[in-house]
């Protein structure tokens, strides 16, 4: 409780504050976040969950790759694409982390936009989104392929340890995946956003929530990037 | 109680819209979360009686060797690993969560409903399709996996175990799909008990089972990604020929493909889920065992506060003590000193609960209703099986108790048992409210006395097998000479008192279906509780629960025996009268 209360004798009491105070706003009645809406408290929930699976993974990720007994592959020299005659290591992997980064960048504007009521700043910032998004997916395509064509499976591959293929295939899988179903959730809501369905009910958290979901798959792209592809 | 409730308003049409109208909206694809719990809970039973069904089978086996054709080794070690992984997950997790979490949450906080009521019902039938799922794994080429509960590789996916084929495929399948769907449910519990609570109802004024089973969802929600991607790893080891948990192998005499993985990450995995598992099913029972014990000792509970931080704080400590489950599996020795510190932790906010539950009893007006005996029964239980822990939190005694039958003996009492017992004492308790009638007491009473004395000549004996060094998971001993006569002899008796314990959880099955029909009528609130899902304008509760006004909260949930005050307990939607005395807690200042 933020302001001040009566006890049942009409006394006037004052907040409690320090550690005691938040302990008292949080566990308050009718709800411990003040405001935030049930959908944006549940992605949030959702969120904390599904960074234990991405964790898991990478850290799965991080065991197989010490207990392995062949040499993991140099992974600047297979992810390296030649162009223009230029050996240039990573540089898919580069362009990629910067689409999906600028994404990130895009859906925060498309944010602030809906917040504004701008409808269609904010939807076709989330259609930049999204087809940003469709482009880093595409690139994982390109680049999937080009392992396979030489040779990469999950079970195995011609630059060093199995486990090479098997976890980049299984992470930057399900991160894919969740890049996809990114787009089509992003897509969904901007054409809400554009038939103004937020606008009836005035409350456009909506666009916030599929933020929120963005920024993360973003934020663990970063993660999968530097224990994937630096390491 | 009607007349006590006060507050807002809310125009009758607000509700009644939503009110389904025909026989398949109402209780087939229903979104009421009473519905759902009921539709969770039969579906638990039902699985869990063919778990119960598998029990019987190892037993007759262990106990009479050489007798039953139609047993086999390999089917004997099917009947261990679906026993194991029904009981635990899609029993005991599903019922407590899915059942008594999707029926107690909104009631017992006063919301009308889930937050997201499509969503939750979504989580019901995922929940069933992974339960079709694994059963259908009977019925395949091969028969269900026999690797064991826990579904160590490399053995789960290589010729020469049980299953091998499709069984395995089918269990991770099932075991994907029941994480999505609990993860649908979980996601609406933790958000309906954050956001959604009366007026009045602070986190502080919950009551306890409310707690128990929000803290287990939290868990759920962390410890089941591991599984999720153990499992998924696993299917790619089976069906891709990766290597993630298979090191290089060689059988009969042929190098397997597999090469450079390892078998521990699986293990840390599973148990990184597996050992949460275990609070998730515990943290549950001891909120609704406290709520009961409170109910039927007329007393308030003893320390609530305490009560509450020892749940959050099991919680906690139960994700960094997975690797004692794993002191003989070759990880590095120096983890056994860490793991063990923590697992002996664990004891000091569970024993806080333990004399808390005994602290309240004392000197309480008992009655001994059968949800009282099944809590009595409870705690008896889990103090016999929570000491046994502590021998096996400890390296140097687990190394050699290790797969042995003190193990068995060990995990059956603390989350078998006693955890099964707060089902039965919250069945009888909720029962009332779920269909408007008692269950009927005399079955009750056979049903308590026979399964209470029957767990104890079960386990007990365990324990000595388990000294003796007989090793689990054997199909039989043959002339074994480290394995007395009187082994033979005692298996033979565990085998006779599980049939019996068995039997007598069908009369329970038949009280749950006489008593819907023929059971007596309970009225609102047969046990003069206080919680708020006993104040509701009908029962069962309709849609929405609370009819036209929502319920406001002046007080805990523990108003029990207050001096100055005529009846022995005041609901919590009672505002507080001129001169009551207030006992136990300071919070009536608070949010009112």
């Amino acid at each position: 409780m933020s302001q001040q209360t009566q006890d049942i004798t009409g006394n006037k009491i004052s907040p409690p504050e320090g550690w005691q105070g938040l302990n008292e706003d949080w566990s308050s009645d009718k709800e411990t976040f003040k405001s935030v809406p049930w959908g944006k408290a549940m992605m949030w929930i959702f969120l904390l969950s599904d960074t234990f699976i991405f964790g898991s993974f990478l850290v799965g990720y991080m065991a197989v790759r010490m207990t392995t007994t062949e040499l993991w592959p140099n992974s600047s020299e297979v992810f390296a694409l030649t162009i223009a005659g230029q050996h240039i290591p990573l540089i898919l992997i580069a362009i990629m982390t910067f689409v999906l980064i600028s994404s990130s960048g895009t859906m925060a504007m498309a944010v602030n936009f809906a917040y504004r009521r701008n409808r269609s700043v904010c939807a076709a910032l989330m259609f930049a989104t999204a087809i940003l998004g469709a482009c880093f997916v595409g690139m994982q395509v390109f680049e999937w392929s080009k392992l396979i064509e030489e040779g990469v499976r999950p079970w195995g591959n011609p630059f060093g340890a199995a486990q090479f293929g098997s976890t980049f295939f299984m992470i930057t899988g399900f991160h894919g995946l969740h890049v996809s179903a990114g787009v089509i959730y992003l897509t969904i809501v901007a054409i809400k956003v554009l038939r103004g369905d937020f606008e009836r009910s005035g409350d456009y958290q909506g666009v916030e929530i599929a933020g929120l979901y963005w920024h993360f798959v973003d934020l663990v792209w970063v993660f999968i990037f530097a224990f994937f592809y630096l390491w | 109680m009607t007349d006590t409730v006060t507050g807002t308003t809310i125009s009758p049409t607000d509700h009644e819209d939503h009110g389904p109208t025909t026989f398949l909206t109402k209780y087939i694809w229903s979104q009421d979360h009473k519905v759902i719990a009921i539709q969770y809970a039969i579906t638990a039973i039902s699985v869990g009686m063919v778990a119960l069904a598998l029990s019987w089978l190892m037993r007759l086996q262990l106990g009479f060797p050489d007798t039953f054709d139609f047993i086999d080794p390999a089917g004997y070690y099917q009947y261990v690993t679906m026993h194991g992984m029904i009981m635990v997950i899609y029993l005991l997790t599903a019922i407590f969560l899915g059942g008594f979490g999707n029926y107690l949450i909104p009631l017992m906080i006063g919301a009308r409903d889930m937050v997201f009521p499509y969503l939750n019902m979504l989580s019901y039938w995922f929940y069933l399709v992974s339960v079709l799922v694994l059963m259908s794994s009977f019925f395949v080429t091969g028969g269900p996996t026999g690797a064991g509960w826990t579904l160590y590789p490399p053995q789960s996916i290589l010729p020469g175990t049980p299953g091998y084929e499709w069984g395995i495929i089918l269990m991770l399948v099932s075991l994907v799909i029941f994480i999505v769907a609990f993860t649908m449910g979980g996601l609406n519990y933790v958000t309906t008990i954050l956001q959604a609570r009366a007026k009045g109802m602070t986190l502080m004024r919950m009551p306890l089972s409310v707690w128990g089973i929000f803290v287990a969802t939290i868990m759920g929600l962390l410890a089941f990604p591991a599984l999720f991607v153990g499992g998924v790893m696993m299917m790619f080891d089976r069906l891709l020929g990766t290597s993630f948990f298979m090191p290089a192998i060689i059988a009969q005499g042929e190098a397997l493909q597999y090469n450079g993985g390892s078998p521990l990450l699986f293990q840390h995995l599973f148990w990184f889920f597996g050992h949460p598992e275990v609070y998730i099913v515990a943290l549950p029972a001891f909120g609704i065992v406290s709520d009961l014990i409170s109910i039927h000792a007329r007393k308030n509970i003893f320390g609530y506060r305490m009560m509450v931080w020892a749940i959050v704080g099991i919680g906690a400590l139960s994700f960094v003590v997975w690797a004692h489950h794993m002191y003989v599996s070759g990880m590095n020795p120096y983890f056994g000193f860490f793991f063990a510190v923590t697992t002996l932790i664990i004891a000091v906010p569970t024993a806080i609960k333990v004399y808390n539950w005994v602290l309240t009893l004392w000197r309480g007006d008992i009655h001994l209703t059968l949800p009282m005996l099944y809590s009595i029964a409870f705690i008896l239980t889990f103090v016999v099986g929570g000491l046994t822990g502590l021998f096996l939190g400890n390296v140097v005694i687990d190394v050699p108790l290790s797969d042995t039958y003190f193990v068995v003996a060990h995990f059956h009492m603390v989350m078998g048992i006693a955890p099964i017992l707060v089902v039965f004492g919250a069945i009888y308790h909720w029962y009332p409210k779920i269909t408007g009638r008692l269950l009927n007491v005399q079955m009750g009473h056979i049903h308590f006395w026979v399964t209470f004395i029957g767990t104890y000549l079960m386990y007990f004996p365990m324990h000595y097998l388990g000294f003796v060094g007989v090793p689990r998971r054997y199909f039989a001993y043959e002339d074994a000479v480290f394995i007395p006569e009187s082994a033979q002899t005692l298996n033979a008796f565990i085998t006779v008192i599980a049939l019996i314990i068995g039997a007598v959880q069908l009369l329970f099955i038949f009280n749950l279906i006489w008593s819907c029909f023929k059971g007596k009528e309970a009225g609102p609130n047969p046990w003069n509780a206080t919680s708020l899902e006993w104040q509701t304008a009908e029962t069962p509760p309709g849609h929405g629960n609370w009819g036209p006004t929502d319920p406001v909260v002046y007080r805990w949930a523990y108003d029990y025996s207050v001096p100055g005050v005529e009846e022995d307990f005041i609901p919590q939607n009672v505002p507080h009268a001129k001169g009551e005395t207030h006992q136990g807690r300071d919070d009536d200042t608070e949010g009112v």
